[in-house]
């Protein structure tokens, strides 16, 4: 039914089918007057709303949406509304980075007896979302394209670690790789100045191993293809986050994977190393020292100071040395407690939910759907079955526009809520420059204030968070509406 | 008059404005300033845009083969006369004003041609591209020097090619010399009014041979194709070589000669904005590329997914249409997430076929 202009707006409800739906039909009976402006959609439960779900009805149209279920501790299965009170906590906390008013979206529980109560919700919502007025649309939006401020400082002293004991590490390779089908690693790529993926099935393959500054790569994301086969991996300590977490999925076995660690001080942004070597023939010398890396190219110096040059997840990397080792060599630089914003994240934390509209964009207007950011991902682990390929259901058109793209971005940044461990390969590899780890650092700010500072892939014993409940969530408010 | 014209650097957006006021769109290099990978892309110039003239991050096939593109639109509405009638309205129209690509290089006029070929060459000619690819002016700033990652001159082009370009442009001191390659690039030339380069052309000779000579000399790849015929079935080549690739589409979207796409409806017919038939790009790189209606996936591996890449680009494409699919701008490689080098696994495969050779000899 159209809506009724100027007078209506659009809101979608999404009502669990025992409560709270039982609820609006009961205040329906009542003949309790209410606003008209709500679309109600009955599903089983309230775990059953996807937090796509939402996002879809935001960006298509909806100014409002409102999910609705039985009481805690009162489910139908015992625990839907358990699991789902985490992940809406969590939407409710991504959409402002998105650009959109977090106020346009509520949850809340309403049990089939309480048709008076429904009244209320709806009433005090519609006239919520009625105060906001209808919601700003992306297409709408004026582009912004703003830069973050990457002058920072460091939890860890960055460096470029050229005194690791590499030799060492062959060595302790050479000696397993008798047991192990192949060694992922990195090795030079198509010059001095590029590293590319290594995969070590002989001791003259150890032999061409890399390590510093220049191996950006998570080799992380090539384990799960391994499964039931007995690999190595050679890993930072951001790339063993990604180790545990697929540990802690069961999406590799411990006893599978034999696991090298070195310490790492920080790695390259290459997009940015990339810019200032500009077009060049050949690399001439590549040199480092304890702070920098000299790359000459064409008979051109250029310095790379790690502490200007360094990707932006390094300066908040607390873990240097890695999480999880079976042969660790060296000794990792110590880190100071505390926390450091990444880049992109402060810029987005300092604008208006307008500008961030904005920001998106004309950030996602060049993206031409090439899935690098996926297929980096190491905890992307359906691979060739992505949802946003699937045309039943239709998430995701092929249209071009950018709302179509960023709702990728948001597909992605949902499915690895609680589960991202911040490795930036996403970013690292979109080869337009999109900066969208910050969808995924937003996520993982909010798990860790909802979540007693739970960081993914430190313990691979711990459950993550949004595959497990606490019947009283310490810092989850039961949102009785008011 | 001659076909050589100069103009200023700073007459650069004088000439761009000509072209708008010829009717063209034109396509200009722009900057897409970011943190991380400042990206220059190709897109619809206005007056008193900036224009970047570096070698773009993302190829202009984009003039004749858009990312997205509508084949028809479609509406299915109650007849207002019986309302138990429907009526079907369909809009096949192709969307084809005139293009101008501004600032390419040579490799991305090189693309053009080799489009062509599977576009116009066949039993039938796309419409769609046909209608955009004719109006077509192309363009073309010739490199100064080789590049790292660049390989125009191994798969017979060079920094300063004219395959594909109606007219190609050299940056001299002061200025740019713009040399007609074509009639129609005579024509506008003509028209455009700029100032006789004719005595600045010997200027321009010289940076394009510096240009030339700044090259790391090219392998011979005359025997690529029949070297990746031989290895086709060599599983043991192709998973060593592909090992590392996240079969992601990095390196097709930003090829200037991948021409597949994907068709699909989008939209309800009856819906409010009635529905579209869309052609968006495909890539090989893709499981749903290949997965049949059953299930069953011929090319279920990534390594036969990069393999069908590299073999259609020097062995299938070149069987039968006589030339690379590469005009070797090197982008799979700088754009590549995990640095792979289609040159490395081309050279590997003529090694690898070589030895064979060897090795069958002895026997």
């Amino acid at each position: 039914m159209p809506v009724l202009k100027d007078k209506e707006l659009r809101i979608v409800g999404f009502l669990c089918n025992w409560c709270s739906y039982g609820g609006a039909d009961t205040a329906g009976v009542a003949r309790a007057t209410q606003p008209t402006d709500l679309r109600i959609i009955r599903v089983p439960c309230s775990g059953r709303v996807d937090p796509l779900f939402i996002i879809k009805a935001l960006f298509e149209g909806a100014d409002g949406v409102l999910v609705s279920g039985c009481h805690p501790r009162d489910c139908h299965y015992s625990v839907g509304n358990y699991y789902a009170r985490r992940r809406l906590e969590v939407v409710k906390q991504f959409l402002p980075v998105l650009g959109i008013d977090p106020r346009r979206f509520e949850y809340t529980w309403v049990s089939a007896s309480e048709g008076q109560r429904w009244q209320q919700v709806v009433t005090d919502f519609t006239s919520q979302i009625h105060e906001l007025g209808p919601a700003p649309r992306l297409e709408d939006a004026e582009p912004l394209l703003k830069l973050a401020d990457m002058a920072l400082s460091s939890l860890h002293a960055l460096g470029t670690n050229r005194n690791a004991p590499l030799a060492e590490l062959k060595e302790a390779i050479k000696a397993k790789l008798p047991e192990l089908d192949c060694v992922i690693g990195w090795q030079q790529g198509y010059d001095q100045a590029h590293a590319t993926p290594l995969f070590m099935t002989t001791p003259e393959d150890v032999d061409k191993l890399t390590w510093g500054p220049l191996n950006v790569m998570n080799p992380a994301v090539f384990l799960p293809q391994f499964k039931g086969k007995k690999v190595g991996i050679v890993v930072k300590g951001c790339d063993s986050r990604s180790v545990v977490e697929l540990l802690q999925e069961k999406l590799i076995n411990r006893e599978d994977v034999v696991i090298f660690s070195m310490p790492c001080e920080g790695t390259l942004d290459m997009g940015r190393v990339n810019s200032v070597l500009g077009r060049y023939t050949r690399i001439d010398d590549i040199k480092y020292d304890d702070a920098a890396v000299t790359i000459t190219a064409d008979g051109k110096e250029h310095r790379f100071c790690m502490t200007e040059f360094a990707q932006g997840k390094c300066y908040s990397c607390v873990t240097p040395g890695a999480v999880i080792a079976d042969t660790r060599l060296g000794q990792p630089v110590p880190v100071q407690p505390g926390s450091v914003t990444p880049p992109e994240l402060a810029m987005l934390d300092a604008m208006t939910l307008e500008q961030r509209l904005g920001f998106w964009k004309g950030q996602m207007d060049r993206c031409l759907r090439c899935y690098a950011c996926r297929n980096a991902c190491p905890m992307c682990v359906c691979r060739d079955f992505c949802i946003s390929d699937s045309r039943n259901p239709h998430w995701m058109n092929q249209g071009e526009s950018p709302k179509d793209k960023l709702f990728f971005q948001t597909i992605h940044a949902l499915h690895l809520a609680g589960r991202c461990t911040g490795c930036g390969e996403c970013q690292r590899a979109c080869p337009v420059g999109i900066p969208i780890l910050a969808l995924r650092q937003q996520i993982a700010r909010a798990i860790g204030q909802l979540f007693d500072d739970y960081k993914s892939g430190m313990d691979q014993n711990a459950i993550p968070p949004l595959l497990t409940y606490a019947p009283e969530e310490k810092n989850i408010h039961e949102r009785e509406w008011k | 008059m001659s076909r050589i014209r100069f103009t200023a650097a700073n007459g650069l957006s004088g000439f761009l404005d000509f072209l708008s006021k010829q009717g063209f769109t034109v396509l200009a290099p722009v900057e897409k300033p970011a943190t991380a990978k400042p990206s220059v892309v190709f897109e619809p110039w206005n007056k008193g845009d900036p224009v970047n003239l570096a070698k773009a991050t993302v190829s202009p096939k984009k003039a004749v083969l858009p990312e997205c593109e509508t084949l028809f639109s479609f509406s299915k509405k109650r007849s207002p006369a019986d309302l138990n009638q429907f009526e079907l309205a369909l809009d096949a129209r192709p969307e084809a004003a005139p293009v101008a690509i501004f600032g390419c290089r040579p490799c991305d006029a090189a693309g053009f041609p080799a489009l062509d070929m599977p576009y116009l060459s066949g039993l039938y000619a796309d419409p769609y591209y046909k209608a955009k690819r004719e109006g077509m002016l192309i363009i073309t700033l010739t490199c100064d020097t080789g590049c790292e990652t660049c390989f125009c001159h191994w798969v017979g082009g060079g920094p300063t090619s004219p395959k594909g370009s109606d007219i190609l442009m050299t940056a001299i001191e002061g200025g740019y010399v713009l040399q007609a390659i074509t009639e129609k690039g005579q024509e506008m030339l003509e028209k455009s009014g700029l100032e006789d380069g004719a005595e600045k052309f010997a200027a321009a000779e010289a940076v394009r041979k510096n240009a030339w000579a700044s090259l790391v000399p090219a392998p011979n790849l005359s025997r690529a194709p029949e070297a990746l015929k031989a290895v086709f079935n060599n599983t043991d080549f192709w998973i060593k070589w592909t090992s590392k690739c996240l079969s992601c589409g990095a390196c097709t979207y930003f090829c200037p000669t991948c021409y597949c796409f994907n068709i699909t409806d989008e939209g309800s017919p009856q819906g409010p904005k009635g529905g579209r038939r869309l052609r968006s790009w495909d890539n090989c790189m893709s499981s749903l590329y290949t997965r049949e209606a059953s299930g069953h996936n011929p090319r279920p591996e990534k390594y036969q997914r990069m393999r069908n890449r590299v073999s259609h680009k020097f062995w299938t494409f070149f069987e039968n249409w006589g030339s690379y699919l590469c005009s070797g701008c090197g982008r799979c490689i700088t754009n590549c997430p995990v640095c792979l080098d289609i040159r490395a696994i081309v050279l590997a495969a003529i090694a690898e076929a070589g030895n064979a050779d060897t090795r069958d000899a002895g026997k």
